[in-house]
């Protein structure tokens, strides 16, 4: 029988459950994700980092966890290489799997990460009470106690970034993407269009380098902590280097343009977020983990609204006059999610050709 | 497509909306639509077409076996199966050549998964998904027969993404704008897939879907093919989000098809390919093993749970193997006998995870037996489904003495909403469901006056729509009243279940149990039972005992009118007639009181071995026949003997009483005698063929059995008339299957007027002339008996009628025969078949053999009915009985399409043997022909036709009426 686990929240809220994953307590801020599939490339995303997890779809567990192939620091099928998230929080936890895929179950996973996981806990009336109140600080507690954490009182990117920079690919255009804890897959889909991926850490000094444009990474926190990677931007917009930004790089490019950033109450997490496209007026079913969001109305002269949420209205995509600086507040790379964006990687490519010439 | 490809469209320059026509002929086309898929690279299975042994061979080859076989234009999948190697193929390549010209050979997919998605496009090319589903029975059984979950629950994030993109894709390519539904195979071992089909329309699957998320697709439809964006449309439910979005669900979907199949004679209990199921029950809760539990309950089959020792599965390898209506059963048998999981999926391709959850059911069970109740077992049990009547049936107590530790113990449901994003905006919804696993109710409780009604439950044979038009109408009723309106049900096909149609809408069991939470929590002014059918009102009884409120008329009367001693005593104290009855447990008294009262009889047993339920029986030798075979009788299981009324007329009554004092009534009268179950039946309205005097006693009947019931509220009573006497049946203190019916055609709404006097409000008794109508209306029972291959296609005492038609016209056979051509009856164009039963009936159908014959038509008949027809000087051909084999036989000349329609009278009332009588019905429908086995029901046909052409029928509105 599974340990009785308690997850406290800042404002005194107790939910017991059972224990699954890593005997051990955590602490961290409590978010919720909505996506009802895709729990380890959830897991592995370094959005999560310093987050307590919670899984709105109850059934979690049921095909396991596929093998993490890493080849050179770059996952083959996850978005890292490891689970970013501090805990997990789930209803019902299948402790038996089913899959061809799987390797191991999710709570053998959890152990071998040491990440704790509870479930059995009622995560609608968690779900409501984050959606309610805004995302709160949290911890999971087996025995004994520990302090709660605020990870965004830290420079989580600094802690997910890559160390050094590493090279993938061999095709001619050359796409410098700053790694503020970038999902794997946003290299894989470079890779799949035949580019050369020049991965960076957050704060190096870009310019003495040789490359076409630059995608900035999606990344954990607040973005304006991320001053070395807004600097770089700032250069970059001056040289006219095409940039495309992901998630946290569409803030950072938002700042970099000067442009505000502030803090949602309890942020997008799910795979089906609808956003409009100003242009053209379609809507893109997308996926989405942040907790900050573009100040639409701070945005500087030249530059536009990409895209809008449907939902909330707040933005989620800027786009210079130009064009040739553009970014997203969703995650065209998916995984998990929705593939229905993808198309603006081969959008981002071709504007760098077009600017080459 | 019938009127595009008729021209019809065109001629009056008719502008088909949404998806268009072509993308229709390009869905439904098997080669275009192959075509189609494979111009962007889209999987389909693959299939070669064979024109001999040779061609079968090498098709197969270059596919690789298994392959599937499949008949090209054979009707009922004649000539298919699975060839596992080349000396299989061969002999099953030659069977088939013997009897077809082409044969398909096609990829077997077999054990694949089965995924279904719901795909939403606009005309700007905006396109989501809805909706994934995943049935838990693997390709091989349709998805009308498989138990099946949504979301899906063994798919990664990349196989859900994958079939996703697919789905769009094809959409997109197919040019669908509206609602579709895609369907896939997926190999279990790797992301290979197929497409199977695409319904460019909105299905079953459909309906599923829009109650399993919450997102009203067929409304979004309709608005996108009026030319709506989905940018532009709100999300219904949240009021604040958009419609272009994709449902996140928290919670589990279970839908279980219901089946009827002990009611048909000779059709297989094996499911496949075919559908063969007449309802579903739709679970919701926040595990597998909860909405499980929940769903073979709604089923109402008599299981509380998917534990049941009481079936027997004598070979559980076959069972597992060859899938039947129970083999859901036979997995949690089988796990209890401990065969392991591996064996289980293997026998059953049954995706493991399915059986692990199962197989956590089996072990609590295991755990309920051994050990004693303490609070946490008890709440583990609740929390994977368990009911209190099947906990207390393991320890041996009542279903109350669990209700009340649990509440001692506090181990109670929670309400949760159904908001389509899983709690991520706040939405006012009132879409709900009870669950165990959850700490927190989504809802407050609201102070207005509130009422409770209680819904239909599963479509069934003997309850279908008409039930959830009462429930609907109930609650509208009750908005206008100002009443806050309680709806509880889980049928998705109904509409009663659409969030918009009450206040709260309680999507969960019709149970005793579930009734009494949900009882608890909103503590309304009372509840209604006496309009959703037979499930509310077998509970009343019980709930009133527990003290809920059950309003209208009160529950001891209900009781009194369902207890057949206390119902027959009523009429004996009124002096009303009802046919001899006797409740008896051996067959020595059945014997005797058979001879008492002559026979035939009518016997109803309360257990059933197999086949019917009830049955007429016209002789001692059919008497035990029928107790070896099909019932058993004892002190424990009584049967109910009743002396069976020959050549009646059938009469019912549906009305509504105030205070026992009728405010409506409706008397409507059979066309077949008695004996076709009154859901057969077609029926009549107002009655056409009723004495004066007759209709004056029904009156009087009635009024009498009203005032001694005191009823408030609607009820049925059912007569059997002979040339001068009377005699009740049965008398319903509910709404009857023809509420909906006499409605209509009177143009009064039965239902309003009930539940108002329910409410104890004021009504005004409608005049007089209200129910004297210058037009008829008809009810007619649809058969499907097409689907339910080797049934036998005629009606006995009970009911097989799937569905029922009805239409209005200027006189009866205007009406009637309106009524015949909506359930798909085609008027002969020169040939029929006669085979008319025994003597009496041969001579009672003669004149309306001449009017046919003057109206030209040729006569086929078999032996008996061609000589009677020869004595009496019509031309007529003898074709040999089936059976004999010979030519010219009856079979060969329906098979070749040479008989236009046929009549055949059974010559009994149960005929059980294997019969030539049998063979022709049979082969009638499977062979499309236009069947009646009914001596009154032809008749009439033959009237309306020699009196009628189809183009003198004409065509009103139901306003036009008057």
């Amino acid at each position: 029988m599974d340990e009785f686990v308690k997850l406290v929240l800042e404002d005194g809220t107790e939910y017991l459950g059972k224990s699954f994953g890593a005997s051990q307590n955590a602490s961290g801020e409590v978010v919720f994700t909505t996506g009802m599939v895709g729990y380890p490339e959830t897991m592995t995303d370094p959005s999560y980092k310093g987050q307590i997890l919670v899984l709105t779809y109850p059934l979690i567990g049921n095909y396991g966890v596929p093998e993490n192939i890493v080849i050179d620091e770059l996952s083959m099928n996850l978005e890292s290489e490891k689970i970013q998230v501090s805990a997990l929080a789930v209803s019902d936890y299948s402790a038996q799997c089913s899959h061809w895929n799987a390797k191991m179950s999710l709570a053998q996973w959890l152990q071998q990460n040491s990440i704790p996981g509870i479930y059995g806990i009622d995560t609608r009336s968690l779900t409501k009470k984050l959606r309610d109140k805004g995302v709160m600080l949290g911890k999971i507690i087996g025995k004994g106690n520990i302090r709660f954490y605020d990870p965004n009182k830290s420079n989580l990117v600094s802690q997910v970034s890559t160390g050094k920079v590493k090279i993938y690919g061999k095709g001619t255009t050359k796409i410098l993407l700053i790694d503020c804890g970038a999902k794997h897959n946003i290299i894989r889909s470079l890779l799949k269009r035949d580019v050369t991926v020049i991965r960076t850490p957050w704060n190096h000094n870009i310019f003495n380098m040789n490359f076409d444009g630059i995608v900035i990474s999606n990344g954990p926190g607040d973005p304006k902590m991320c001053r070395p990677a807004i600097q770089n931007i700032k250069k970059a917009l001056s040289h006219r280097i095409p940039v495309f930004g992901i998630c946290l790089g569409n803030q950072i490019l938002a700042l970099a343009a000067g442009a505000n950033t502030y803090k949602l109450k309890y942020g997008h997490r799910s795979q089906n977020q609808p956003c409009t496209d100003n242009k053209t007026g379609r809507c893109y079913i997308t996926s989405q983990n942040h907790g900050y969001a573009t100040d639409t109305k701070s945005l500087p002269g030249g530059w536009n609204e990409w895209f809008f949420n449907s939902n909330d209205k707040t933005n989620e995509g800027i786009i210079h006059k130009s064009g040739i600086f553009r970014s997203v507040q969703f995650h065209p790379e998916a995984s998990p999610g929705p593939l229905d964006t993808g198309f603006l990687f081969d959008e981002f490519i071709e504007v760098i050709r077009q600017n080459g010439r | 497509m019938e009127l595009y490809k008729g021209g019809i469209l065109n001629r009056y320059e008719i502008q088909v909306l949404g998806t268009s026509v072509q993308t229709i002929i390009n869905t439904e086309d098997r080669d275009l639509f192959v075509k189609e898929l494979s111009k962007i690279g889209v999987l389909s299975p693959r299939s070669t077409a064979a024109r001999c042994v040779k061609g079968a061979v090498k098709a197969a080859e270059s596919i690789g076996y298994p392959v599937m076989l499949r008949g090209a234009y054979s009707l009922g999948g004649k000539g298919s199966g699975v060839a596992y190697n080349r000396k299989k193929l061969l002999g099953m390549a030659k069977r088939a050549f013997s009897s077809l010209p082409q044969i398909l050979i096609e990829e077997y997919l077999g054990g694949w998964k089965e995924i279904e998605y719901e795909v939403v496009r606009d005309k700007d090319d905006n396109c989501i998904t809805v909706c994934n589903m995943e049935n838990m029975d693997p390709m091989g059984i349709h998805t009308g027969e498989s138990i099946v979950v949504a979301p899906s629950q063994t798919l990664t994030n990349s196989e859900y993404h994958k079939l996703r993109e697919i789905s769009i894709k094809v959409i997109r390519h197919l040019g669908i704008v509206g609602e579709c539904n895609i369907q896939f195979a997926l190999e279990p071992n790797s992301e290979e897939y197929r497409v199977i089909e695409v319904n460019a329309r909105l299905s079953r699957s459909s309906a599923l879907a829009s109650k399993a998320t919450g997102y009203p697709l067929a409304y979004i439809a309709a608005k996108l093919a009026l030319g709506y964006s989905l940018p532009e449309l709100e999300n219904s439910i949240t009021k604040i989000t958009k419609a272009c979005f994709e449902p996140a669900l928290d919670y589990i979907v279970v839908k279980i098809p219901r089946w009827d199949l002990q009611k048909f004679k000779r059709v297989s209990k094996k499911i496949g390919s075919e559908m063969k199921s007449v309802g579903e029950v739709m679970s919701i809760a926040r595990k597998f093993e909860e909405g499980l539990q929940k769903a073979i309950r709604m089923l109402d089959i008599g299981k509380q749970g998917i534990i049941d020792n009481n079936i027997n599965f004598r070979k559980i390898d076959e069972s597992l193997k060859a899938p039947t209506d129970k083999r859901l059963f036979a997995v949690a048998t089988a796990l209890r006998n401990g065969i392991t999981i591996d064996e289980i999926h293997n026998l059953t391709k049954i995706d493991k995870w399915f059986l692990y959850k199962i197989n956590n059911i089996v072990q609590v069970y295991n755990e309920l037996i051994n050990q004693p109740l303490d609070n946490q077992l008890l709440h583990e049990a609740k929390q994977l489904g368990f009911s209190d009547q099947q906990i207390a049936d393991i320890k041996k107590c009542e279903e109350l003495d669990i209700r009340r530790l649990r509440k001692r113990c506090n181990v109670l449901p929670v309400i949760k909403q159904i908001d389509t994003l899983a709690a991520e905006y706040p939405a006012a919804t009132n879409y709900l469901y009870l669950t165990y696993n959850g700490t927190e109710n989504d809802v407050q409780l609201d102070n207005r006056k509130a009422v409770l009604v209680l819904g239909s439950g599963a479509y069934r044979i003997g309850s279908s729509v008409e039930f959830d038009w009462c429930c609907v109408n109930t609650v509208r009723t009750l908005r206008k009243l100002n009443y806050r309106t309680l709806m509880l049900n889980y049928n998705p096909e109904t509409v009663s279940t659409d969030y918009d149609e009450c206040d709260s809408l309680y999507f969960d069991e019709l149970s005793f149990e579930r009734v009494l939470d949900i009882y608890d929590f909103e503590n309304p002014l009372g509840i209604i039972v006496s309009m959703g059918g037979q499930i509310p009102n077998n509970l009343a009884i019980r709930l009133h005992e527990s003290g809920v409120y059950i309003l209208g008329t009160h529950a001891e009367k209900i009781d009194m009118a369902e207890n057949r001693h206390k119902f027959s005593m009523l009429l004996d104290k009124l002096n009303i007639d009802q046919p001899s009855w006797k409740e008896l447990t051996n067959i020595k008294d059945i014997e005797k009181f058979s001879d008492l009262v002559g026979y035939p009889i009518l016997i109803r047993p309360s257990y059933v071995l197999s086949g019917a339920a009830m049955s007429v029986v016209e002789n001692k030798k059919y008497l035990y026949d029928f107790l070896k075979k099909a019932a058993s009788v004892s002190k424990k299981y009584p049967v109910v003997v009743s002396k069976f009324i020959e050549n009646a007329k059938e009469i019912e009554m549906d009305a509504v009483a105030k205070d026992g004092e009728i405010i409506v009534y409706a008397i409507s009268e059979h066309i077949e005698n008695a004996g076709v179950h009154s859901g057969d039946a077609t029926m009549v309205l107002p009655a056409q063929r009723l004495y004066v005097e007759t209709i004056r006693k029904i009156k009087r009947i009635g009024k009498q059995i009203s005032k001694a019931l005191d009823i408030n509220g609607p009820f049925n009573i059912q007569f059997v008339a002979t040339r001068n006497e009377i005699k009740v049946i049965e008398c319903n203190l509910r709404v009857s299957r023809s509420f909906p019916f006499v409605s209509k055609v009177f143009k009064i709404n039965f239902i309003e007027l009930a539940t108002k006097i329910i409410m104890k409000q004021h009504v005004e008794k409608p005049e007089k002339s209200h129910f004297e109508l210058d037009y008829v209306g008809v009810k007619a029972p649809q058969f499907s008996f097409s689907r339910l291959k080797g049934a036998d296609p005629t009606s006995f005492v009970e009911m097989a009628s799937t569905g029922e038609v009805a239409c209005l016209g200027d006189n009866f056979s205007d009406a009637f025969l309106k009524a015949l051509l909506s359930t798909g009856f085609k008027i002969p164009k020169k040939t029929i078949l006669l085979s008319t039963g025994p003597v009496e009936s041969k001579a009672d159908f003669l004149a309306s053999t001449r009017k046919l014959h003057n109206r030209g038509y040729e006569f086929y008949a078999t032996r008996g009915t061609a000589i009677f027809m020869k004595n009496n000087k019509i031309p007529v051909k003898v074709l040999r009985w089936p059976l004999e084999r010979e030519e010219p036989n009856v079979v060969t000349y329906l098979r070749e399409g040479r008989i236009d329609f046929v009549v055949n009278i059974p010559k009994n009332y149960h005929e059980e043997e294997l019969t030539n009588d049998y063979v022709i019905r049979r082969t009638s429908v499977d062979y499309n022909v236009p069947l009646i086995t009914n001596l009154q029901l032809a008749k009439c046909f033959v009237d309306a036709i020699t009196s009628y052409k189809v183009e003198d029928l004409e065509i009103k509105s139901w306003d036009e009426y008057s």
